[in-house]
Order: structure tokens, then C-alpha cells, then sequence
């Protein structure tokens, strides 16, 4: 109830909310005038100003190092002495240098590239005027969403704009290791962690150390990435809860009166990484993070990416977010200083707040018309995209409508004022263009190349392309994802009961929580949430025990049942795999390419209609979807990520995917009959 | 308190103790008794000898002849604005009595933007037609009036206790209502009346609540709405004879109903002291510290009561409890003594106790510390902690309690001593750089031989070197130990202006100090901005004691009220916030004020249901019929 108003009363605060483009000043004034500008923070209220040698001291020297280093000691047979060396190196790998003559450095450079890249950065004020306001009161946690590079500087580059303290960054090593960029990255804030810590406790000592010290102290904000990483299908990733327990910690065991967290929506008309990102999901290697890579990539400059927006979420009190959730005096018969294993109650708390927080970054994002667009493109036949082309007027009226449905829904939109669709499309030439009324999926060829592609390639090549536009399709996709799941609920169950419907609403809810953000334990407020949005747009009657499908609203329900086919087919298609395939332990290096190939095998056969079964995220998610629901299940002892597959599990999961959609009672189907001729509604999910 | 509020060197103490004698003489001119309730009867006691006749004693059977009956303390003395809009504390008692306190306005004008035009008067006198008529049990009365012990069921007499000192209980009664009071006061003269009184109640099925000084504030004294048998409050005040005095063992055996000055008077007048004060001692009995687990400032040199109780006589429901010798320790199973002290008059009634004594110091010596900021000072006490060398007492206030001190200033009566005051402030402020608004200061007290005492002092001092710490003055410590005695008399004062608050105390491990401090002030502003309290709180506290492992806080915290329906209830709500701040964070129910029916809501998540079980099953052997009725504890 009090998350559902918080949502809400950050909604209206931002809906009346003007945005500032941040780039406007800086193309009036020098570069160099502003990255010398005085700057003169005000700190969080009481903390001493503290150096980077005094944090890594403090880390240390605390008692809980001491303790873990002695524990190690004895554990490994090696001194005490030898272990704190080490705990010594693993702190100066990671730890930040934060230099205000960097964070000039970066702002210089970054207003050089930023000119050259967007046209605006708009960023809203009265988030930032919160934010000052919270960083004076208590330690401050800045949570930004990730979807490109470009965004790992953006908040310290608006915080140095209006003199706000720098943050320090939680940066992956791989960035570290970049030739003098991972210096400057370092020196500007960032603090470098491992990918694979695994069960290296000394490691996992320092750091959870170090994050700590930085909350409890309150010497600078903390910014980190909630999800773990940048998001390659610019879709919310379930959180990571590692650096959530780290930070929160303090507060739990009550060395900081309160902890603010500021979720931070950073969204972009056009990412830079774009097609990148598409050949990373269809399992082409990322070129890893180099200096020289960097360098080469400046050919990027010479494009277009339209506007940021970094919205700056209202901040959120941890102890009134926490308050009744959970007992704090766990830690009272322990020294604070000792590890100590949460208790469930505490490890819910965290999970449920990481979730929240990225629920409300979603909320906070923009969506681009860009974005609509592609969710209606998807819903074309591959064929018309590639060869006949898609009516451009249709396609204009149809975002027209979406653009409805999606203020209905209480969604955040970008809509510029004039020329909205061609500039749009003029803006994404990479991935589609416009031509004598129709418009059509841009193949990146590769033309060089005199060789015949052959079928396998061809699929690979619309892959990437269509991978790209759903991309742009998942910025959207919060938005739908609850009334899309009740109307896919309807479809499926042809129920008109409240019950039967929340109970199938709450299945997919599962089967999808890896895919889609679902706060946990919050499965009737998401079901109220989809019934009450369906009703404001008219699809659905709703009254105490039913759910009447409304003749006006089949466009909108067929919509969003195809919004969300791709992911019922995908997940379907896995589930057969799982089945029917292979042996009953699998790793995931054979996994990935052998649902691949079977899929690039259905998809040549018109068997398939969707090309995101190939994303490797795709995959990647059933499985951990059927880990939770326990039908697959992880082998410890494993060193290479090997599934035991508990195949009537699969089965009956899949099922009741499947089953129903086969046995249709006449009286809805004939409902649904009217649309079923345009709209090509039932996609054969038995395949 | 007269000992402690009146000068640092011996001559002066007697002087005041003197002069504070002459006072009390006054008072026990009394006027012929007009009550008819009452019953004079003698009552022997054993030791005779060192009986020191009722006449010197400070608390009369009538409370209301010297004491305030909707405030704190004697009736004579208390804050006031004059004319001039100056605050004057008045009365001779106390070393600030009859001196203006040119600070203490522009203080409170600018810490609760209280203003002087807007007054909240007290009601004046005790309207005798809001009591109640007593509930009386004839049957028992009848045969209490055979024993000849002195009892009344005036309205006033029950009125005065029927409530402890916490805020709601004064408020109510400045606003002239009075719940359920008891129906009649009885004064046993000795510990074989208390046997036949509670014998008496046990076979009347009469409610018994004790009462020694009246100062609780846990809500302990007020009578439970739900009791519907006659309910006697039994004023163990007379009983305040030392029985004797064991100069070869140091003990004393005392009445439990003796006030804490007296006692000390008294046993000085002989060369010793029990050196046990808390900071209630003026009003506050033996058998109420006993009760509640009573902790006194120089604990550090004499121990808190449990260290100083040698043997313990309770009349209980099923007979008199006490041990059969006196040996400085025993491994009899548990120590059954436990069971009383902190009992809280939920089993019987604390009639006579014997207690260590010490020869009287010979030296005494105040001090303060100041400190760069609160953190550098609760270090400093650790410090001094893990040394094991604390003084008589140590306590570390927080720069907005220096700040109160410093505005408790009474005028100065020379130009050169507010120069030296400027020139002070100057040398810490300014040549030292100290922060105004961040640093604080300890207050000392050391006693004992005067070469140790030096020699403890400057090992203090040394420590608190190491901290940043600059010694401020004896007359700064000797301030701050005057405030303890006062700061009841300003919540009057407060009151007359639309302030109220109250003080709550915990303890807690070392490491946990400086987080519970912060979070529960910070929590008590928070709370307050919550409630629509509509001025900035006063969020204040202090370190109070040192042990090895840990530390007593105590938290001060009032606001002005005005704007709000219910005061009352707000503060409680806040009051209990904090309560699950503090407890959250690790501290302790309560240091040493005790359980009572304010904080019995944690007394299960405190001790466990086990815990709880054990008690009930004392409670259920020792008073199966519940006469021992004031529902405090569980």
C-alpha cells in the first residue's frame, strides 16, 4: 500500500516536472571555463572530509578485517601478517583515488563528447534539489539504471554541474584494467570489483569492508548499479542483491541513522551501443574494454543520437521504507564487527527494496515514440518487414493510439512537439528506413563479402536486426508488462472469473519474474494494478467476482497479448528442448548453442515467428525461471555451470503454458473471432 | 542533595547542611492535626540508642506542608520570570536559589521559540471535590484502627500518592485531573506495623501499593483503573530511623523508608556516608532504590544499590523474607535478593536494610573536560573506562546540554569574572579552534585522600589529553552537577510556557554509545516533525556512567507544545519511538528507573518468555492473591 503510493506520488511529482537540458549552458560557454568553475559541494551534514588514504585505512584496520584475517590465517596455515598483505592488494586494486582535478578533467572531456553526441541531456531540477537536500541529512545511495557506457560518468557530470559532492562509483574490473582510461576512471570516482568473486572470502571481506566504511562514514555518495550490470537488452534486469546487502548493512545494524536511496532513470532516444548489444545476445563476442577499442570507437561521434534524460527519482528513506518489515536487534548479541548471516526477514527486506528500486527507476524512464514504434513493428510479420514493408501511414496512426494506451497507463512519455514520426525514424536509419510510403528492417549486410549468405546467416542477420528493434521495444515494456499478463491471462484461460484469472495471472507472474520486474510478494497489487488499468482504457468490465472482456477493448487486449507472445513462444520453445532433447545434465556452453540451432532450424521451417528465443538473455532467463520454480536445479560441485533438469517439472510447467490455448471454449473464441482475421491473434503455441 | 549542590570544600557542605537543618525546623512546627483521620502511635525500635528523634527528618507524614503537589520538590523553591522578564530560581535551599539566571530566557526563547506571553498557568490549589470518595474496606479499616497505626483517607493526602513524576502524571494534575487515587494512606512507624498491615490486607483482600519518595517515573505509583479492591497506599516515610551503625564491619542498619539526604546527613553527622546518590536523593527512599535497582552518581567508588545491600527484610504476603547472617557473599543458589531489588513493590514491602559505609571523604574535587566534539569524548570515557580509573563520577554532556548548562549561569557578580569567562571561550574557540556547536564537555568528580585524589586527577587529565580534550575548571564540573538537581525544577518552568518534556535513561555496550545516541535523537526529531510538533525539538544527552563494558545514557528531550490537541499524547508517542530506537539498536530497557507500567509492553522481548515465566512464578508464590497490587514489572 505505502509502495503503491510512493509510486504514485512520485508519478504526479514528476508528471508536472520540468526537465532542463543541461547541454543548452554548455554550448553558450567555454568548455574550459566551465570544467575550472569553483565548485563547492555541501557535504553530508557532520561527516569529516576524508581521504582516500584515510578510507583505505580505516578499511584496513577495522576489526572486522582483523577478525576474517585471522579466520583465513587459520584456516589456510599462512600468517595473519601474509593475509592482511593480501587484503592490502586487493584493496588497492579496488579502491577509488577520487580527485577533484580528474572530475574537472572528466567534465571537460565529457561536455567535448556529449556536444558531439546528443543534442540534449535533460535532466530534472527538482530531483537534483532533492537530492542536495538528502545529501546533507543522511549517507547517500545513487542507484542509476545501466544502458550504455556512456552513462557510467552521467551523474557525476550532472552532480559536478550544480555542485553536489562526486559519488564514488562500483565499477566491474575490466574497466581498471583499460590503459590510463581505468586511471582516470579511478581518479574520477570509480571503484573497481571483480566479476567472479565466488566463495573468495578475503575478497569478499575487503569489499563488502570498503562499501561499508564508505555508507558509515558518509564521505561521499555511492552510486552503483542495482541490476549488477549494463542491461545488453535495455530491459530492467532482475537486481543484484551482493552490494544491496553491503550497503544496507549499516543501517540494519545501526551505525547510520538512515540510508537515502535515489533511483536515477537514465534513458536514450538512440544507444550508442546499439548493434553491439545485438550481436552480444546472438552469442557474437563483446571486444573487450580497451583503450584502444575506445579510440576506435570514435567513429560513433560522427552520429546522431537524439536526447538523454536523467531523471532523478524522489529519494527514498531506507528506514521508512524498512519500518515494520523487519526486527533490527537480530544484531544485538553479536559484535557488530563479526560476519553475521542475515536473517530471512532481513534478506526479503533487501530483495524486495532492490526490486522497488528498480520498479521506480522503470517508472521514472522516458519512453520514446522510437520505443512504440518497435513494439508495433514486432508485431508485423518477419516478411513484411524485410521484403514487402509496413504502410507507413498505418504504422503513424497506430503509434498515434499507442501513445493513448500508454498515458492511459500512467506511463512517462518523450514526445516532442513537432515532426515526431519521420524525425524518428530519420534518427534510427540504422535500424530501419523509410521509403515510398512503407518502411522496412534495415539487414546490415556486409557487402564486402561476395559470398552468398547461407539460410543460417540470413536468420542470423535478421536477427540481429530484429534483436535491435526489441531492444527499443523493452524500454517500453514496464508499462504493459501487467495489463499485458491479465491479457494474456484472459486469452489463454477464457475465464471471465477474478479468481481462475488471478491464479493463472499469478502463474505467468512466476514463470516470468525473471524476465519482467515484479516487486515480490506483491502479486495482488500487480493483478489490482492490470485490472484497473484494462478498465481505464475500456477493454475489460470489472466487478466483484468477474473480468467481461468489452467489444471496444479487443484492440488493446489483442495488443497486448502479442506484446507478450514472443516471450510465451520462446519460453515454450525451451521448455521443449528441455524435454525432449538432450541428456538430463547439461552445461550452459552446450545449452545456449544447441537451443540456437533448434530454434534457427523452426524459424527456416516457419514453424517459429520470433527471432528473441536466439537472445542468449532469453535463455539465459528460462533457465533461471526454472531454477526458481525448481525444475532445474544448479550442481554445486559443478566448476562449468552444470543443470540437472527435472523433466516433468518442464513438462508440467509448460503445459499449462500450452494446454488450455488448444481447447478454446467456443463462446470467447468467437469473441475473439471478429479480430482473429486481422490480427492473426492465435499463434500456434503447441508447436 | 545538599551535599553535592553546595560547595567543593567541606566547611561550606556543613554550612549548607546547617543551614538547610534550620529550613526542615521550620517545617516541623506543625500545625495542630485538623485531620481526624489520623492516629498517632509510637512505635519501639530496636536501636533505640542512635535513634535520631522523627523531628529532624525531612519528609513530614503530611508531604503537602513542604512539597509542591502538582510539581517537583519543595514548595519554596522554583523558576520563575520577575518582573523584569529575568529568570530567578527562588527558595534558600540550593546553592542557585534566590540568584538570577540572566541566560536561561533567551535559552528557552530560542531553543523552543517558547515565548513569555504565552503562559499555560498550573491549576492553582487541589480542587478536593475532583477526588473521588474512597472505596474503603471496613473491615479492615476497623481493625487497623485497633492497631493504632497512624492512616487518613483525606483527599489530599491520597492525591499526593497517587502518581510518580512522569510528564503525563504532572500534567494531568497541573490541568486539575485526578484519576484513580488510592483510598487510604497508612504510615507504619516500624517493620512489625508493616507485618500486621499486610497481614491485615491478606485476610481483607485489600490492594497494597508502597510508597517511599514518590519519584518514580515509570508510572510505577499509579493505581491500576482496573483495581476494584480498596486500594491502600502504604507510606513507609516514618519508618526513617538508622537502627544502627557497625563501625567494625562498616554497615549500617537503616529503615527502608529513609530518604536519601537524611540518610547521608545523618550518617555523616557519625563520620560516615553510604556515598549511594542518585540524582533523586533528596526525595527518593532506601526501600525505592532497593526496589527499582537504583544506581547512584559515584557508583564508581561506593557501587550501585545491589553492590551496597548487604542483607534485605521484606514483608511479603507469605511472611518476612531476609537471609540468616551477614556475610559479604554467599553461594546459596540464587541470591534471593535478587528477587527483591528491582521488584518494585510487586511482592511486599522493603522494611529495613543493611548497607556498607565508608568514612566520609577527605577530599572532594570537581572538574570538567572540554571536548573538540562528542565522539573524541565518549573515547576519552572508554578510555578511562578500559583503565578501570574513573573518578567518583565522570559524566560527558552533549554540546546542545553544554550549551543548556552554559545558559544556567547564574550572574556573574564581577566584571573580572565574565572577562575571564570571555577570555575562555575565546582561548577554546578561537586558539583552539573549537567548533561552538560541536564540542562538549565531561564533568568530574573525584573524592577521597587528597594526594590520590590529585594524582587520579591528573591521570584523568592525561587521558583526556590523548583526546583532544582541554581541562575547563572546577567551577564548570561543579555546574554541571547542580544542573542534575535543578533540571526537575525547570520542567516546571517549562511547563508554565507551553514546554514539556522528561528524561529516559539506557545502557549499552561501548561500541554501541555513540550509534544510540545519534539515532535516538535524531529518531526523537524525526518523530516529533511526524507528530506535528510544530517548533524544533530539544534532542539532548549524556553519558551518565562507565562500566567495563559499557555505558548508561540518559536523553533529555522536550518541545513546545503549542498548536497541538493532545501534548500528552504526542509525547508519549515519542517518548515510545525512542524507546524502540534505542532497543533496536541494542540498549537496554532501562539503566536503572525501572520497569513499572510504562515500559512493561517489552518487559517479554527484554528477558524472554522464559524470563518472564520465572518472575511470574516468584510473583505467583510469594502473592498468590495479588494484594501487592500495582501491576508494575509484568
Amino acid at each position: 500500500m505505502i509502495l503503491l503510493h510512493l509510486l504514485y506520488t512520485l508519478r504526479s511529482l514528476n508528471d508536472d516536472e520540468e526537465f532542463t537540458d543541461i547541454l543548452e549552458e554548455r554550448r553558450r560557454n567555454t568548455d574550459l571555463g566551465y570544467a575550472l568553475r569553483t565548485f563547492n559541494p555541501q557535504p553530508y551534514k557532520g561527516a569529516p572530509s576524508c581521504s582516500t588514504s584515510d578510507l583505505n585505512k580505516a578499511v584496513l584496520e577495522s576489526q572486522y578485517l582483523r577478525y576474517i584475517a585471522k579466520e583465513i590465517a587459520l584456516e589456510t596455515g599462512s600468517s595473519v601478517e601474509k593475509v592482511r598483505q593480501e587484503a592490502r592488494g586487493i584493496l588497492e586494486e579496488m579502491s577509488h583515488n577520487l580527485q577533484l582535478g580528474f572530475i574537472r578533467l572528466m567534465a571537460y572531456t565529457f561536455n567535448k563528447v556529449f556536444k558531439r553526441l546528443f543534442r540534449s541531456i535533460y535532466v530534472n531540477m527538482e530531483g537534483l534539489n532533492m537530492l542536495q537536500q538528502a545529501i546533507q541529512e543522511s549517507p547517500v545511495i545513487l542507484m542509476p539504471n545501466h544502458r550504455s557506457y556512456v552513462d557510467f560518468l552521467i551523474v557525476s557530470f550532472v552532480l559536478f554541474t550544480y555542485d553536489i559532492p562526486i559519488p564514488v562509483i562500483a565499477a566491474g574490473i575490466p574497466l581498471a584494467s583499460m590503459k590510463v582510461v581505468g586511471e582516470i576512471l579511478r581518479r574520477s570516482g570509480a571503484f573497481f570489483i571483480r566479476r567472479a568473486i565466488g566463495s573468495d572470502k578475503l575478497y569478499w571481506a575487503v569489499l563488502s569492508e570498503y562499501v561499508r566504511t564508505i555508507v558509515r562514514t558518509g564521505c561521499a555518495p555511492l552510486e552503483f548499479y542495482v541490476e549488477g550490470f549494463r542491461s545488453r537488452t535495455l530491459k530492467s534486469v532482475v537486481p543484484k542483491l551482493g552490494m544491496m546487502d553491503m550497503v544496507l548493512e549499516p543501517y540494519f545494524k545501526g551505525e547510520v541513522f538512515d540510508i537515502t536511496l535515489v533511483p536515477i532513470s537514465i534513458s536514450y532516444d538512440r544507444v550508442v551501443e546499439e548493434s553491439l548489444l545485438a550481436l552480444e545476445l546472438l552469442g557474437v563476442p563483446k571486444p573487450k574494454e580497451s583503450t584502444t577499442g575506445l579510440f576506435k570507437a570514435s567513429r560513433v561521434l560522427q552520429e546522431d543520437y537524439g536526447c538523454m534524460h536523467v531523471n532523478f527519482g524522489r529519494p527514498l528513506s531506507v528506514r521508512q521504507l524498512c519500518e515494520g518489515k523487519i526486527n533490527r536487534s537480530e544484531y544485538n548479541l553479536i559484535p557488530r564487527d563479526l560476519p553475521q548471516r542475515p536473517s530471512t526477514e532481513i534478506q526479503d527486506c533487501v530483495n524486495w527494496l532492490a526490486h522497488l528500486i528498480v520498479r521506480t527507476q522503470e517508472e521514472g524512464a522516458l519512453i520514446s515514440p522510437w520505443s512504440l514504434m518497435a513494439c508495433l513493428l514486432l508485431q508485423a510479420p518477419i516478411t513484411t518487414l524485410t521484403e514487402e514493408g509496413l504502410q507507413w501511414h498505418g504504422l503513424t496512426e497506430k503509434t498515434l493510439w499507442l501513445r493513448k494506451l500508454v498515458l492511459d497507463f500512467r506511463g512517462r512519455l518523450n514526445w516532442p512537439d513537432s515532426d515526431v514520426m519521420s524525425s524518428t525514424v530519420a534518427l534510427h536509419h540504422s535500424i530501419v528506413h523509410h521509403k515510398a510510403g512503407r518502411v522496412y528492417l534495415v539487414q546490415d549486410g556486409n557487402p564486402a563479402s561476395q559470398d552468398p549468405l547461407s539460410p543460417e546467416e540470413k536468420v542470423m542477420r535478421t536477427a540481429a536486426a530484429v534483436l535491435m528493434l526489441v531492444s527499443y521495444r523493452n524500454q517500453a515494456l514496464h508499462v504493459f508488462v501487467r495489463p499485458g499478463i491479465l491479457a494474456t491471462a484472459i486469452h489463454i484461460t477464457k475465464s471471465t472469473q477474478k479468481d481462475e484469472l488471478f491464479s493463472f495471472f499469478c502463474f505467468l507472474r512466476d514463470v516470468f519474474s525473471s524476465e519482467f520486474i515484479f516487486i515480490p510478494g506483491r502479486a495482488s497489487q500487480d493483478f489490482d494494478e492490470a485490472c484497473s488499468l484494462l478498465q481505464k482504457c475500456g477493454a475489460v468490465y470489472i466487478s466483484q467476482q468477474e473480468v467481461t472482456v468489452l467489444e471496444t477493448g479487443l484492440e488493446v487486449l489483442s495488443f497486448l497479448q502479442k506484446l507478450l507472445q514472443p516471450f510465451l513462444e520462446s519460453y515454450q520453445l525451451i521448455f521443449r528442448y528441455l524435454c525432449e532433447n538432450g541428456a538430463h545434465v547439461f552445461t550452459e556452453k552446450q545449452f545456449l548453442p544447441a537451443v540456437r540451432n533448434l530454434a534457427t532450424k523452426l524459424i527456416l521451417s516457419g514453424d517459429l515467428h520470433t527471432f528473441e528465443v536466439l537472445s542468449s538473455d532469453t535463455q539465459k532467463n528460462v533457465l533461471s525461471a526454472l531454477r526458481r520454480l525448481e525444475a532445474v536445479t544448479k550442481l554445486r560441485a559443478s566448476q562449468q555451470n552444470e543443470y540437472k533438469v527435472n523433466k516433468a517439472a518442464v513438462r508440467r510447467t509448460g503445459d499449462i503454458l500450452c494446454k488450455i490455448i488448444c481447447d478454446i471454449p467456443v463462446k470467447i473464441k468467437l469473441l475473439f473471432c471478429v479480430r482473429l482475421e486481422n490480427f492473426d491473434l492465435f499463434l500456434p503455441c503447441c508447436l | 542533595m545538599a551535599s553535592n549542590s553546595s560547595g567543593s570544600d567541606s566547611s561550606d557542605r556543613q554550612r549548607i547542611a546547617q543551614q538547610r537543618l534550620s529550613v526542615i525546623a521550620g517545617h516541623l512546627q506543625r500545625p495542630v492535626e485538623g485531620n481526624s483521620g489520623i492516629l498517632a502511635a509510637e512505635c519501639k525500635a530496636q536501636g533505640d540508642k542512635l535513634d535520631v528523634s522523627s523531628e529532624r527528618r525531612t519528609v513530614p507524614r503530611r508531604r503537602q506542608e513542604i512539597m509542591k503537589w502538582n510539581g517537583w520538590g519543595y514548595s519554596d523553591s522554583k523558576f520563575l520570570y520577575n518582573k523584569k522578564g529575568q529568570a530567578e530560581f527562588t527558595g534558600k535551599r540550593y546553592r542557585l536559589s534566590g540568584m538570577i539566571i540572566p541566560g536561561l530566557r533567551e535559552w528557552m526563547e530560542s531553543t523552543f521559540s517558547a515565548n513569555l506571553q504565552h503562559k499555560t498557568p498550573a491549576a492553582p490549589i487541589l480542587n478536593s471535590s475532583a477526588v473521588q470518595p474512597p472505596t474503603l474496606n471496613e473491615a479492615f479499616l476497623k481493625e487497623l484502627k485497633s492497631t493504632g497505626i497512624p492512616f487518613s483517607h483525606d483527599a489530599e493526602d491520597r492525591v499526593f500518592r497517587s502518581h510518580g513524576h512522569c510528564l503525563h502524571e504532572i500534567f494531568a494534575l497541573r490541568e486539575g485531573k485526578i484519576g484513580r487515587v488510592p483510598d487510604l494512606v497508612v504510615w507504619p512507624n516500624c517493620h512489625n506495623d508493616v507485618v500486621k498491615i499486610v497481614e491485615l490486607a491478606c485476610k481483607h483482600n485489600v490492594c497494597l501499593i508502597p510508597y517511599g519518595g514518590g519519584t518514580s517515573v515509570s508510572s510505577a505509583l499509579e493505581c491500576p483503573p482496573e483495581e476494584t479492591r480498596s486500594i491502600v497506599s502504604l507510606d513507609t516515610s516514618q519508618m526513617n530511623r538508622i537502627l544502627w551503625i557497625d563501625e567494625k564491619n562498616l554497615t549500617a542498619h537503616v529503615e527502608a523508608g529513609i530518604v536519601g539526604q537524611d540518610l547521608e546527613r545523618l550518617l555523616n553527622e557519625s563520620g560516615y556516608c553510604t556515598g549511594h546518590e542518585p540524582d533523586s536523593m533528596e526525595f527518593s527512599s532506601l526501600g525505592g532504590w532497593v526496589a527499582t535497582r537504583a544506581s547512584g552518581m559515584k557508583k564508581n567508588i561506593y557501587g550501585n544499590i545491589e553492590d551496597l545491600v548487604v542483607h534485605i527484610k521484606m514483608v511479603t504476603p507469605r511472611g518476612v523474607i531476609e537471609k540468616s547472617c551477614q556475610g559479604p557473599r554467599m553461594s546459596t543458589g540464587p541470591d534471593v535478593h535478587h528477587f527483591i531489588m528491582g521488584s518494585e513493590g510487586t511482592l511486599g514491602v522493603v522494611t529495613e536494610v543493611t548497607m556498607k559505609i565508608r568514612p566520609m571523604p577527605e577530599y572532594q574535587k570537581y572538574g570538567s573536560v572540554v571536548f573538540p566534539n562528542f565522539e573524541m569524548g565518549v573515547a576519552c570515557l572508554r578510555e578511562v573506562a578500559r583503565q578501570r580509573c574513573a573518578p567518583a563520577s565522570i559524566r560527558l554532556m552533549d554540546n546542545e546540554q553544554f550549551k543548556f548548562g552554559h545558559a544556567l549561569k547564574p550572574q556573574v557578580s564581577s566584571i573580572f569574572t565574565s572577562f575571564l569567562d570571555g577570555l575562555k571561550k575565546f582561548y577554546i574557540t578561537k586558539f583552539k579552534g573549537f567548533d561552538p556547536n560541536r564540542l562538549c564537555v565531561a564533568t568530574l568528580l573525584f573524592e577521597g585522600d587528597r594526594e590520590k585524589v590529585l594524582q587520579h586527577e591528573k591521570q584523568v587529565y592525561d587521558i583526556a589529553a590523548k583526546f583532544g580534550g582541554l581541562a575547563a575548571g572546577e567551577d564548570n564540573g561543579q555546574r554541571g552537577y547542580m544542573l542534575t538537581f535543578v533540571i526537575a525544577y525547570l520542567r516546571d518552568l517549562g511547563m508554565d510556557y507551553y514546554v514539556i518534556g522528561e528524561s529516559f535513561e539506557t545502557s549499552m555496550p561501548w561500541d554501541r554509545v555513540l550509534d544510540i545516541c545519534r539515532n535516538v535523537k535524531a529518531r526523537i526529531v524525526r518523530e516529533c516533525k511526524d507528530k506535528g510538533v510544530q517548533f524544533p525539538p530539544l534532542s539532548t544527552c549524556r553519558v551518565t556512567q562507565t562500566y567495563d563494558a559499557g555505558a548508561c545514557v540518559y536523553f533529555y528531550f522536550a518541545f513546545n507544545y503549542r498548536g497541538l490537541s493532545d501534548p500528552v499524547h504526542v509525547y508519549e508517542q515519542v517518548e515510545h519511538a525512542a524507546r524502540e530506537e534505542i532497543l533496536a539498536n541494542g540498549g537496554s530497557l532501562s539503566h536503572h528507573h525501572g520497569v513499572g507500567k510504562l515500559r512493561k509492553e517489552w518487559m517479554r522481548e527484554s528477558i524472554s518468555s522464559v524470563g518472564m515465566g520465572m518472575l511470574k512464578s516468584v510473583k505467583d508464590y510469594v502473592d498468590p492473591n495479588n494484594i501487592f497490587g500495582n501491576r508494575n514489572l509484568l
